[in-house]
């Protein structure tokens, strides 16, 4: 069965305790960071930051404005761009739910981060010789039977790790039970066919900064569809490349009857502008 | 047969060609040495950039006269164009190489670079590419090899080379087929992305396309230069037929690109003014309709200086269409994620530097090799 975490914003109260897990269990490296507009800290996902807190003030339904907080990281997609599109397979989607990178096989292509609908993977600018980084869903915690470090620390419950379709009907009910409460969209259903981390929110996720364009069927197909069609190409140009070399090589061989004028040399007729 | 004498080395244009390798060469060191972050300005929301964009899709959309050129002759039998044979394969040989240098230098990893012959992942287009260019340069050496046995007195070598050409030309056209749409294919997994003035589930067909047009294009560009800088005459009408195979390409680029935008965005989505619409606008006038306008427009037959223009105009369009491809069209939605992108200089001067490098091996093995004799026909 596939994990998957429920990320209800309308709980979160903003206090960051998942990036500091996160930051410890990973062992990135601490810097100093900035603010955003908004007062997102950092202003970016980073090669050190696999996950942060979107901090935004919006318009309530009824009027007032209120502070939403969303955590952002890797989505853990069902059927992810990022692996279909690596040349080595160093990205890979565990049958338990995280997509996990191996950095020994890499190449730093960057395929990952273009085809990444999400802009998740993130690289190691600085370095001679980077490679990418990203959330892993705490991989090897998992492996022992362990929440990931972010869920387990949240204060809150506003992060539900748990079985995949077990949480979808989960955020259902919700979204059933207080109407007022919830736009009506569980974000990560549907989105780029699915994936393993799945939002609530009390707001339009255009509001919280989500990207609403992104496509609702899983997109390792629209490469596949080009890479099945290929064995047919190579029949098509094998047949075509032959055909033309027999038949033209006939005509070359073909004696010409010495009294009969030259016939017009196919070529000329190419001349003609 | 022995270097030519004829052709000099040391001119002036050449010193300047050497200079231009040699600060490209500096900065590959820098690069090698500091990494992509101290050398290009690519960052998180542009992970790719001008030497993806120019020296890979260009360089490789540049080659496809090689397997163009090699099917013509052996494959079709049209021994008129038997003497741009070898400039054309060993223009495609050239692309290939700046192609994998390029690659070399953009990758994160780059002495990683042969991973994925052995790591192999068949869904990804990438992995595909990766393939075909480690096959299609080493069946560009064999179509090439001939050449260099001459040049060394290898009798035998060429024969057997000779008769095994055709099922490797073949084996070449088909590499190149589906290398150049498979480089169009990298770029579906990006609906979301990509400005729908250039995506949509035929860009495999359309790379494909405009690389015949570019590669026709260059092939005679080059024939053409040489032949006033070597003096060395070339049957006009080779000039004139490759003009003329290149309208009919060009005509029905034209009527793909049409069919695409109104099924796709609408004509109007080309002329709103934003900056998609008008580097759309400026890939297809310089690339497509003034090309074709000058070919109405001109009598070819009399004007060689008209077909060099229109050479130069397909190519520029070509190189266009795939930065906007690769940058342009998605400029939009990567800058979205907070950053924006223009080259660095260092990026700039890699990108002359190949270019640079590109012209002074054809002039080497102009000078070198049986590339432009007379007699070139005779080999096979
Ligand atoms: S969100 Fe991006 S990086 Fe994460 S699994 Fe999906 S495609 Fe891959
Ligand atoms: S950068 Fe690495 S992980 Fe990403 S697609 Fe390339 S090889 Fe795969
Ligand atoms: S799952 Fe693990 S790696 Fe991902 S954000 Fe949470 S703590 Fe960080």
């Amino acid at each position: 069965m596939s994990k998957a975490v429920l990320i209800d914003t309308t709980k979160c109260i903003g206090c960051r305790g998942c990036q500091v897990a996160c930051k410890s269990w990973n062992d990135l490296k601490g810097y100093k960071t900035a603010f955003s507009e908004t007062w997102t800290n950092p202003v970016f996902l980073g090669n050190n930051d696999f996950t942060r807190v979107i901090f935004r003030e919006a318009t309530k339904p009824d009027g007032s404005l209120h502070w939403y907080f969303a955590k952002r990281q890797c989505m853990h997609c069902s059927d992810p761009a990022c692996a279909s599109v690596c040349p080595v397979g160093a990205m890979v989607k565990m049958p338990e739910g995280p997509v996990v990178y191996d950095d020994s096989k890499c190449i730093g292509c960057r395929y990952c981060m273009l085809a990444c609908p999400f802009g998740i993977p993130k690289f190691e600018w600085e370095a001679a010789l980077p490679l990418v980084r990203k959330c892993t869903f705490c991989a090897e915690r998992q492996a022992l039977g362990l929440a990931p470090a972010c869920v387990a620390t949240c204060p809150t419950g506003t992060l539900l790790f748990g079985e995949r379709d077990t949480l979808v009907q989960e955020a259902q009910r919700r979204i059933r039970g207080a109407p007022g409460k919830y736009v009506n969209h569980v974000y990560g259903q549907n989105e780029a066919g699915g994936t393993s981390w799945l939002y609530l929110a009390g707001v339009g996720f255009g509001e919280l900064g989500f990207n609403t364009q992104v496509p609702k069927e899983p997109l390792p197909p629209l490469t596949w569809n080009y890479i099945s069609h290929i064995p047919h190409v190579i029949a098509g140009v094998i047949a075509f490349g032959v055909g033309t070399w027999y038949v033209t090589r006939r005509q070359e061989l073909r004696p010409r009857p010495p009294a009969a004028p030259r016939p017009r040399p196919r070529v000329e007729k190419e001349d003609q502008p | 047969m022995k270097s030519r004498e004829d052709i000099k080395i040391m001119t002036p244009s050449t010193k300047v060609l050497v200079a231009v390798m040699l600060l490209g060469l500096a900065v590959t060191f820098y690069r090698l040495g500091m990494g992509l972050g101290a050398s290009t300005n690519l960052n998180d929301s542009f992970p790719w950039g001008l030497w993806l964009g120019v020296d890979v899709l260009g360089g490789v959309a540049m080659a496809a006269g090689g397997f163009i050129i090699a099917s013509m002759i052996y494959l079709f039998h049209l021994e008129k164009y038997r003497p741009i044979v070898r400039p054309a394969i060993l223009t495609a040989f050239i692309g290939y190489l700046l192609a994998i240098i390029a690659l070399f230098l953009d990758i994160g990893q780059p002495h990683r670079l042969w991973h994925p012959a052995v790591f192999w992942q068949v869904q990804s287009v990438m992995w595909v590419v990766a393939i075909h260019v480690i096959l299609y340069t080493t069946t560009l050496a064999l179509e090439f090899s001939p050449m260099l046995f001459e040049r060394l007195n290898m009798p035998g070598a060429v024969k057997t080379v000779h008769k095994i050409i055709v099922p490797v030309v073949l084996f070449g056209a088909l590499l190149s087929v589906l290398h150049q749409s498979s480089l169009g294919a990298v770029f579906l997994i990006v609906p979301g992305k990509l400005s729908p003035l250039w995506y949509n589930p035929k860009l495999p067909f359309l790379f494909l396309v405009s690389a015949v047009m570019m590669g026709l294009a260059m092939v005679s560009l080059e024939t053409n230069l040489s032949s006033r800088v070597f003096r060395h005459p070339v049957d006009p009408s080779i000039f004139t037929g490759l003009a003329t195979i290149s309208t009919w390409v060009i005509v029905f680029y034209l009527a793909l690109k049409l069919f695409f935008l109104i099924t796709g965005p609408g004509l109007a989505a080309a002329f709103n003014g934003s900056m998609e619409a008008n580097m759309y606008l400026l890939e297809m006038i310089v690339g497509v309709v003034a090309p074709l306008g000058l070919m109405v427009g001109t009598k070819l037959k009399e004007n060689p200086n008209g077909i060099l223009a229109i050479n130069i105009l397909v190519i520029a369009g070509v190189l266009l269409n795939r930065m906007n491809v690769c940058i342009f069209g998605l400029y939009r939605a990567n800058a979205a994620t907070g950053r924006s992108y223009f080259p660095s200089w260092m990026e700039f001067a890699i990108t002359a530097g190949l270019i640079a490098l590109a012209i002074f091996i054809f002039k080497m093995a102009a000078k070198h090799l049986p590339l432009l004799s007379p007699d070139t026909g005779s080999a096979h």
